[in-house]
């Protein structure tokens, strides 16, 4: 009989991706298997890099708000708000109140969007190949219609503006929001009964890629990452930014911090992003004009928005943690600094603490767990 | 709550006696020998409790483009441009933030102590200004390029930078 010291095995080094539906976009890691073993995970990117940044100290701040869409394409509308938050704490522009409920309700349906989509991809992670990416895009596409409706464009959306939105939505838009929103939960519901208790999700996920508080705390972690890992930390409370201190909602926090609980604080923060919308479209007002007499001038005429010489850090909660944007002026129409604080790329500093000792399948979850788009880690 | 930026230094002035900061509205700019002992100071004392660094980046300022600072400090550094790192810094304990740090370095030979070991969250941040703006981290456990390819010549995000594909 064969005792396992008896054998002498060698470490194997794969390369996983880039070319790999598992890994999300063209990302890779070079893990270093004992047997099936990972004890050493390096993540390689860059392969989408375009020096966003770049191209933006040479666009006007107008300019800058289609690429915005390109970084991370689930969340086009929470990277305009991003940008658009930035501005106005650097130029001091106001923002119109139907702006503001626009926005939230723009931000919270791409919550839905990021949370429903990244949670069909980690279950096709995890095997179920199909079915429940399915039920998730079924729903994503009834609010993809409506921001087509609202934008023209369905991922792309270029919509948030400084002061405000860059058009009021269509007639009845509203109240076609208002139906999806109240259709929701059963959706939620049904997605639920057919993952959260299932035996072979609870197998697979949970004590699987473990984020310790401390760690995720000192590494920047933020989003439903951190908060799977019990710290209450969401910037629409912290910074209570747009209108956020308006609405009731909770935050949802995990406990173990594994596979499992960050798929289901993603869960609980869709349900809290429903009841934020039921809020924001029952007191919309109709009157208001969408976008601020300011905020106007500075979208008809763009190039002759000079901020003053001065600097901005404008952040949000966006779907997968802290977007911030940091803004350095020099008084002429193009930012002299252009910076984007892109949460999937700072959350993957930890990518290798959450898969040593665990199996090469385990890392493809654990990295689906992280939800990561590389428009906006590479930018 | 957070100290206003003037009590702040003169509490950090207090802590780390001979420590080199200066206030420019509402950033505190550091000396970039004092870096590593004010950033621990900061998150660990218990009234800042500045546990989470948010953001870190980099603002080059080549020689034309040097905002007209009256007291021109460092003469000599000046000449040759200079290299702004900036760090945001929150406390995710007790929600409050943020404390902006910058460091000025010497655009020629940009080199700073790295916060990785203070702040995990650095590691990549430090990696990909090392990469597109070329600032050495001492202490950093993994500097390499993050974006960049491993041949590759110069920092893309240099204000003198010159794309390959100019003439297209």
């Amino acid at each position: 009989m064969i005792t396992p010291h008896a054998i002498s095995a060698e470490l194997l080094e794969v390369s996983l991706g880039p070319q790999h539906p598992s890994t999300h976009g063209v990302f890779r890691m070079n893990a270093t298997l004992d047997g099936e073993t990972i004890v050493k995970l390096k993540p390689v990117m860059g392969y989408l890099h375009r020096n966003h940044e770049q191209i933006g100290e040479h666009a006007t701040y107008i300019a800058s708000f289609p690429f915005t869409d390109r970084l991370d394409y689930f969340c086009a509308m929470s990277n305009n708000l991003g940008l658009a938050l930035a501005i106005e704490k650097l130029g001091g522009i106001p923002v119109s109140e139907r702006g503001e409920y626009l926005r939230v309700i723009m931000a919270e349906l791409t919550r839905l969007v990021n949370h429903t989509a990244v949670t069909g991809f980690l279950l096709n992670d995890m095997g179920a190949f199909g079915t429940p990416l399915l039920y998730a895009f079924r729903e994503r596409e009834k609010i993809l219609d409506l921001f087509e409706e609202a934008s023209g464009s369905r991922m792309m959306c270029n919509y948030i503006r400084p002061g405000g939105v860059r058009q009021d939505v269509p007639p009845g838009w509203l109240d076609r929001a208002r139906e999806l929103v109240r259709g929701y939960p059963a959706f939620l519901d049904e997605f639920e009964r057919l993952l959260t208790e299932n035996e072979i999700i609870r197998q697979r996920a949970q004590q699987v890629g473990v984020l310790p508080k401390e760690l995720a705390v000192s590494a920047s972690i933020t989003g439903p990452m951190l908060r799977a890992s019990g710290v209450n930390y969401d910037i629409r409370k912290v910074d209570g930014y747009s209108l956020y201190p308006r609405f009731k909602f909770k935050v949802p926090l995990g406990t173990v911090g594994d596979v499992y609980d960050r798929y289901y604080v993603r869960i609980l923060e869709m349900r809290e992003s429903v009841k934020i919308l039921e809020q924001a479209l029952k007191e919309i007002n109709d009157a208001s004009p969408s976008i601020s007499p300011k905020g106007l001038a500075l979208v008809k005429a763009p190039r002759t928005f000079r901020p003053p010489k001065g600097e901005a850090y404008g952040r949000i909660e966006a779907p997968k943690g802290e977007l911030g944007f940091y803004l350095v002026s020099d008084g002429t129409p193009q930012p002299y600094r252009y910076h984007i604080r892109a949460p999937s790329f700072i959350n993957l500093t930890v990518l290798e603490d959450l898969c040593l000792n665990h199996k090469v399948a385990d890392v493809i979850i654990i990295l689906g767990s992280v939800d990561i788009v590389m428009g906006e880690v590479d930018r | 709550m957070l100290p206003s930026p003037d009590e702040l230094k003169r509490a950090l002035e207090q802590l780390l006696p001979g420590v080199s900061l200066t206030l420019e509205g509402t950033v505190l700019f550091v000396g970039p020998k004092d870096l590593a002992a004010v950033c621990r100071c900061l998150k660990e004392q218990e009234r800042f409790g500045l546990d989470y660094l948010a953001n870190l980046t980099a603002v080059d300022y080549p020689t034309e483009h040097l905002p007209a600072a009256p007291e021109a400090s460092t003469s000599g550094a000046a000449q040759a441009g200079r290299m702004d790192v900036v760090y945001h810094l929150y406390s995710m304990a007790q929600k409050h933030g943020p404390v902006i740090l910058k460091v000025k370095l010497p655009r020629a030979n940009p080199v700073v102590a790295s916060v990785t070991p203070i702040w995990r969250g650095a590691e990549f941040q430090e990696r990909e200004v090392y990469d597109l703006y070329g600032v050495t981290f001492e202490g950093h456990p993994d500097l390499r390029r993050i974006l960049m390819w491993d041949g590759f010549q110069g920092h893309p995000m240099r204000k003198d930078y010159v794309p390959e594909d100019q003439d297209a």
